[in-house]
């Protein structure tokens, strides 16, 4: 015996869309733009998401969070769906998205800074210190700590800080 | 040989080299020289496991076996990996490591880059998405490349060391059989040869900036197209394989 599904896609992005990041809990998994898309076919829930990095370690919490949340709301039958095109990029994150980011203490991806020069390019200059707003700042290392962000310091307040990097 | 046999062997060599190499940089982890490199190398290896799953997942697909990208990491032999030789040399000092690093990610780079137009759907989104990664890879690495070659007399002597070293297995990057052929007419997979000029000149612009200066082409081993390897990727195997051998039945 099935039981028909009895929410609408929209309802069901609905509950996805307040899934928060793992580990920037400040934004939602569809403010990141993981989560790409809902379907419901033959009484089935499928759930299209795109990994950020390859690697990323949260992408297996996305899909327990996921499927969580539709089990909480009695959606039994479901199915995630991974795609890997178009590729995920900063680009996608909205202007509120980075606002919270900001105000979370990471600086947000600077846009268009994506695919410049690739070799000593040396990270994009000016990256605002998110504690106090001063660019002048400086790359101490492309990787921080998670693969998503950079590690910079600030000259002026002498805090270290991490920067949402461009892919 | 089928396409589709061609394919599943194409995708074990993306796949396997992504996955050694990422298991090698993952030896750093709490070795690395400074924090900041420590975290930088073994984020580099989380990003080619990541490549890894994505390929081998594609192969156990193409195959139709039933096998899983753990069946392929874990449970296979030596002689039926198809990574490249480079990927495999030891991690030796942080100097050697860059030196293999630089050398690999610029053929990644330039690889993926012509492979993100892959008539295979799938590879040209692997490609397209981790050409994103290995641009950071390769940047990282080259900027190590020219730290250590233009810093001091034992940093330049060190790495021109690892560079003559590691050259000899550059040559195994290129080479080509069947599988390639087969493939290039699909307008799945690329001639190497291209991709070959556009590594030298990632190489040479790297090597004159640093000081160093290009090893002669002399003796080139090879082996990854017929799964022959150094004694180097057995013992990787032993200890990358050893807990879902001995306790076939962990779950994590
Ligand atoms: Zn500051």
């Amino acid at each position: 015996m099935v039981t028909p599904i009895e929410y609408s896609k929209e309802q069901i992005w609905e509950f996805l869309s307040e899934i928060p990041d793992p580990e920037i809990p400040v934004i939602t998994i569809e403010e990141l733009g993981v989560l790409r898309n809902v379907d419901i076919i033959d009484n089935r829930v499928i759930v299209t998401i795109t990994p950020t990095y390859t690697g990323c370690p949260a992408m297996k919490m996305f899909e327990d969070d996921i499927i969580k949340t539709l089990h909480q709301k009695g959606i039994k039958n479901i199915e995630i769906n991974m795609v890997f095109s178009p590729a995920w990029t900063t680009d996608w994150m909205s202007e509120e998205a980075r606002e919270k980011l900001r105000k979370f203490g990471i600086s947000p991806p600077i846009k268009g800074t994506a695919d410049k020069g690739v070799l000593f390019a040396n990270g994009p200059k000016n990256v605002p210190c998110p504690n106090c707003g001063s660019t002048n700042t400086n790359l101490k290392s492309q990787f921080g700590s998670t693969a998503c962000k950079a590690l910079y310091t600030c000259n002026d307040c002498l805090e270290p800080f991490d920067y949402f990097k461009c892919i | 040989m089928t396409k589709e046999e061609a394919l599943f062997n194409y995708c074990l060599r993306l796949g396997d080299s992504s996955l050694i190499l990422g298991q090698r940089m993952s030896e750093w982890c709490s070795n690395g020289p400074i924090i900041e490199e420590d975290i930088a190398l073994t984020n580099i290896a989380l990003d080619l496991i990541g490549q890894a799953r994505t390929m081998l997942t594609y192969a156990g697909q193409l195959e139709g076996k039933g096998r899983t990208e753990d069946d392929f990491a874990y449970k296979r032999n030596e002689r039926e990996f198809y990574n490249t030789l480079l990927s495999e040399r030891p991690n030796g000092h942080f100097g050697d490591t860059t030196i293999r690093n630089f050398l690999h990610s610029a053929y990644y780079y330039h690889l993926f880059k012509v492979l993100s137009n892959s008539k295979d759907e799938m590879i040209a989104a692997h490609s397209v998405k981790s050409l994103k990664e290995v641009t950071y890879h390769l940047r990282h690495s080259a900027e190590w490349v020219v730290r250590l070659g233009d810093g001091t007399e034992e940093s330049h002597q060190k790495v021109q060391k690892s560079f003559n070293d590691l050259w000899e297995y550059t040559g195994d990057l290129f080479e080509m059989n069947k599988v390639d052929e087969l493939l290039i007419k699909e307008g799945i997979a690329v001639d190497l040869n291209d991709v070959k000029k556009e590594w030298l000149k990632t190489i040479n612009e790297v090597l004159d900036r640093a000081t160093l200066s290009k090893p002669e082409d002399a003796y080139m081993h090879s082996g990854r197209l017929n799964a022959i390897h150094s004694e180097y990727l057995g013992h990787l195997l032993a200890e990358m394989q050893f807990l879902p051998r001995a306790y076939p039945d962990a779950k994590w």
